[in-house]
């Protein structure tokens, strides 16, 4: 089933090549096909996704709620545990949280907040409400790109009812492309760079149309998505 | 005997366009889709320039097909992704079979996919002794009522609110659940209890994909419940059933194509999830899937390529077409009677399955071009769909069908694109509702039948052989 061996794999190729009318590449044009995936050049950016780092700012809030998420913005990100015991007190939700384990979230003063109860680590089903951080806020449509690792567990953004993400303003970008580019040089490595195993782009709750075509909120995945916009960069 | 099949067809089809659930069903969908695409379109100005973009795009990819997927194997390989190629689709179903073997699989979550209908997964997953469970809303709504899958995007579309209370009531007693639930929220709220423990409990998940990607070996997934994610997120195994012609190279060019799915699919900027996945869980990750395998489908559609109908593997999936097609509208996805329908059912079918088998479908078409207007891929659907005509003319696969339209024409003159549709699409209507199980729960177009009984699916594949054996099911049963 891999390699060049399988008779399969060899099958499909070789049809492939004969409706196309042609053999195997040649060296040149394979050559050229590796190029442009080197370059990755973007095709066309809508100008949505342009315009200066507070304008960019300014689309992502609105996108981001024009999807049923809610932004609040904070001044400094020790705000934090203070933000979130307050929307959990809000929405009468239990005072409890479960971190994504990363340094940057663990490490803040939630001992501010002696009524919240702080776990860290993966999703269980119990977990009513996780903060997570995000790798990227994408103007352009209010989307959230999340990378899995040992400081993200996917599970954290499916499993509770309730996701928090913390955002720093300089983490926003205006196109979908530029939060790739942003990845590519973080996840460098000798090959060129790799991906998580998961990225998950995320434009507000879950939701589903399968109910006579009504948007209902809270499919599957999280009924809310709440994001924490931290002004690390003052416009 | 035509004749009298004939006179039948028109008394199911008057009952079709009677069957006020189905009608209700198609207004809200006509009502619903059409304004959403619009305004989306509208509020992004370059949406037309990037659906030229996005066929350029996709052209580029289908003449270098072969080495985008070889790219793309490697790249999945090297992030620790196994690839497996399947000329066929039983080469498919061996491949995952053999997956959810090695697994020890009991039970499999499923994401919505397209092409694991194609290849009617879970019948033949069922006659293995692995219980295939949707977790899809929608998906999951007809795998209750043992019906295929009517649109590529909204399966249970065809279902209206308090079919689905029936539905739910009558399968989840089993969970404790015993109040008909009528409000929506509830019931998609009853859907989410019930199968929040399935994701837990399942050996393997299996999700389709909207997009490979050569560069990074990655898989995409486009949906909007979470369900997907649930699904490859908590089993030991991830498969990702899919076909040849998903792959894009690079970031980029998927995201030049997303800018266009969910726009032209449900009228949302961008669908709620949008997931790449890349080989199997890393060094210190807390969860996702230790194994990740990729199944690769060609089924036909290297055939396609350098051909008349090499334009149609630029399709996405997006049901723009269908939403847009006034044959659509009127007669709903069960009567074309196969997984892909509508407009680009109509011209993928034939391609996948052949002529002799498909012909009638090409011809459900009242050639007003919208469905070719709001294809974000720009394929030239009524084109292809005149091809084939052609093609089933030439090869004299349409002259039985022909005889049939002079008795129905009297009736449908109201309506002539009924005779179109309905004629020639009866004719798969059994074999297909049946998804590779014996019965049915309902047949839409002849309620009146199955009220009382299920309905036993015949093998048979032509007009002729189905209904007598439709004739004889509906006598007492035995
Ligand atoms: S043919 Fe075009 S409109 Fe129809 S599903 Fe495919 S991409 Fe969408």
């Amino acid at each position: 089933m891999t390699g060049t061996a399988d008779p399969k794999r060899a099958a499909v190729l070789a049809s492939i090549r004969q409706s196309l009318g042609r053999g195997e590449p040649s060296r040149d044009a394979r050559r050229e096909l590796d190029d442009r995936i080197r370059r990755h050049k973007p095709n066309l950016i809508p100008k949505r996704g342009r315009g200066s780092h507070a304008e960019q700012v300014e689309r992502f809030v609105a996108m981001a709620e024009s999807v049923a998420a809610s932004v609040e913005r904070l001044t400094r990100d020790t705000d934090v545990p203070a933000a979130l015991a307050a929307y959990l007190r809000r929405h009468n939700l239990p005072m409890a949280v479960m971190l994504a384990p990363t340094d940057w979230l663990c490490d803040l003063p939630w001992d501010t907040q002696p009524m919240l109860t702080v776990n860290s680590g993966r999703a269980g089903d119990d977990d009513v409400v996780s903060l997570t951080p995000a790798f990227a806020g994408i103007a352009e449509t209010g989307t959230l790109m999340m990378t899995s690792g040992a400081a993200h567990p996917t599970t954290l953004n499916f499993l509770p009812d309730h996701h928090v993400v913390a955002v720093r303003r300089s983490q926003i970008v205006g196109a979908y492309e530029d939060a790739w580019d942003r990845l590519r040089k973080e996840r460098k490595n000798g090959r060129g760079f790799d991906l998580p195993r998961t990225v998950n782009m995320i434009t507000g709750p879950s939701r589903t149309g399968d109910i006579e075509l009504t948007i209902h909120l809270g499919a599957h995945g999280p009924r809310s998505l709440h994001i924490l916009l931290i002004d690390d960069d003052p416009a | 005997m035509e004749f009298m099949q004939a006179r039948k067809f028109k008394d199911n089809a008057r009952e079709a366009m009677a069957d006020r659930n189905l009608q209700s069903a198609l207004a809200q969908l006509k009502g619903g889709f059409i304004p959403r695409r619009q305004e989306a379109a509208d509020r992004l100005p370059e949406f037309d320039a990037l659906r030229d973009r996005a066929r350029e795009l996709k052209d580029h990819v289908l003449a270098n097909l072969d080495v985008y997927l070889e790219t793309f194997e490697e790249n999945c390989r090297a992030a620790g992704g196994q690839v497996h190629w399947c000329a066929t689709a039983e080469d498919a179903r061996a491949a995952i079979l053999g997956i959810c073997r090695e697994a020890g699989a009991r039970t499999v979550t499923k994401g919505k996919s397209m092409v694991a209908e194609e290849i009617h997964l879970n019948g033949f997953l069922e006659r293995h002794g692995i219980t295939p469970v949707e977790t899809d809303l929608g998906e999951y709504i007809i795998q209750l009522a043992e019906e295929p899958p009517s649109h590529i995007i909204g399966p249970a579309v065809h279902k209206t609110k308090d079919q689905v209370s029936d539905l739910f009531l009558a399968h989840h007693r089993q969970y404790g659940k015993t109040v008909r639930q009528t409000e929506p929220g509830a019931i998609i709220n009853e859907a989410r209890e019930v199968l929040r423990q399935k994701y837990f409990d399942a050996d393997v998940g299996i999700t389709g994909a909207n997009f490979l990607v050569a560069e990074t070996g990655s898989t995409i997934i486009v949906t909007n419940e979470g369900n997907g994610d649930l699904t490859q997120t908590l089993p030991r195994t991830h498969i990702v059933v899919t076909s040849i012609e998903k792959v894009v190279p690079t970031l980029e060019d998927a995201s030049t194509i997303l800018r266009v799915l969910a726009r032209s699919a449900t009228g949302q900027d961008f669908s709620a999830y949008t997931t790449l996945s890349t080989g199997g869980r890393r060094d210190g990750d807390l969860d996702g899937p230790e194994n990740f395998h990729v199944v690769l489908l060609d089924n036909g559609r290297s055939a396609m390529l350098g051909t008349e109908f090499q334009d149609m593997l630029r399709c996405i999936r997006c049901g723009a077409c269908m939403n847009h097609c006034p044959v659509y509208h009127s007669v709903g996805g069960h009567s074309y009677g196969a997984v892909y329908v509508g407009p680009m059912g109509a011209v993928l079918t034939p391609s996948l399955e052949g002529i002799d088998d498909a012909r009638h479908l090409p011809s459900a078409s009242t050639f007003c071009g919208r469905c070719e207007s709001v294809c974000p891929m720009r394929i030239p659907l009524p084109k292809m769909m005149r091809h084939w005509r052609e093609r089933a003319y030439d090869s004299g696969a349409s002259a039985a069908m022909e005889r049939w339209g002079v008795d129905i024409w009297a009736w449908t003159a109201r309506r002539p694109w009924l005779y179109e549709a309905g004629a020639r699409l009866a004719v798969r209507l059994l074999k297909r509702l049946g998804r590779g199980r014996g019965r049915l729960r309902r047949l839409p177009l002849a309620g009146g039948w199955t009220r009382g009984r299920d309905f036993p699916v015949p093998e048979g594949r032509t007009f002729q052989e189905q209904w007598r054996a439709r004739r004889r099911a509906a006598r007492p049963a035995p």
